[in-house]
């Protein structure tokens, strides 16, 4: 069963986790990962975020890369995914991701595979307000080598 | 044809799409020089490499991939996200 959404709003990670669990006998382990916006990045103090996205490709990338994610390990049971757009700010909440499976080995490496290719593939791009004005954040090297374990 | 584009790229180029006189089919490659025809200001940002593509919406990383009249293409920068 796969939950994937892209919205404005926050979301709340014990309703998240609920669903998660909520009449599942089968599972007996849940992994999440929640990304939040940091104070600090490349050097300034961030004080804002705005998230733009390409709506008619966003939710069909997000759907590929969980499509990845199950061809890679069939066991993989709930997937949920859900990724804020518009404005943000300091320590808020922008991405989720949730794996369960029998075994908690896919569902580490699952929620890992998808956070890897979303930040390389999917169509989202960070603006950060800074005290020296406005900066869209560079692509890090690091994030395309991330890509390589796979 | 019709290009979009976005972010940084978008707020460079000071549109949000662009019209591109080009005959289709023709390759990724021919869609980015006609690009950089059209804005040699921002070749910089157009070029392989710094520019990514998605043709209806999945990312291509061929320049030889073909571009076909109904398709939506799109061009912007290394994404960001997560």
């Amino acid at each position: 069963m796969d939950f994937i959404r892209v919205q404005e709003g926050d979301f709340d990670i014990t309703a998240e986790y609920q669903a998660m669990r909520e009449n599942n006998r089968d599972d007996g382990a849940i992994v999440f990962f929640v990304g939040q916006v940091r104070e600090m990045n490349q050097g300034s103090e961030v004080t804002g975020l705005y998230l733009e996205h390409y709506p008619a490709m966003t939710e069909k990338s997000l759907a590929g890369i969980v499509r990845q994610a199950r061809q890679r390990w069939p066991v993989l049971n709930r997937i949920r995914l859900i990724h804020r757009i518009g404005q943000l700010h300091i320590s808020d909440q922008i991405v989720f991701v949730a794996v369960s499976s029998s075994h908690r080995e896919a569902a580490f490496e699952a929620c890992h595979f998808i956070m890897d290719f979303l930040k390389n593939r999917a169509p989202f791009w960070k603006k950060e307000t800074t005290e020296q004005g406005e900066r869209w954040v560079e692509a890090l090297q690091k994030d395309q080598d991330a890509l390589k374990k796979w | 044809m019709r290009v979009l584009f976005f972010a940084q790229l978008r707020e460079r180029l000071n549109c949000d799409s662009a019209e591109l006189d080009i005959e289709l089919p023709a390759l990724v490659n021919d869609v980015r020089d006609a690009l950089i025809v059209q804005f040699p200001d921002h070749a910089d940002l157009l070029k392989d490499g710094k520019a990514l593509v998605a043709i209806n919406q999945e990312l291509v990383n061929n320049e030889q991939a073909i571009v076909c009249s109904d398709d939506e293409v799109a061009f912007f920068p290394p994404v960001t996200g997560g």
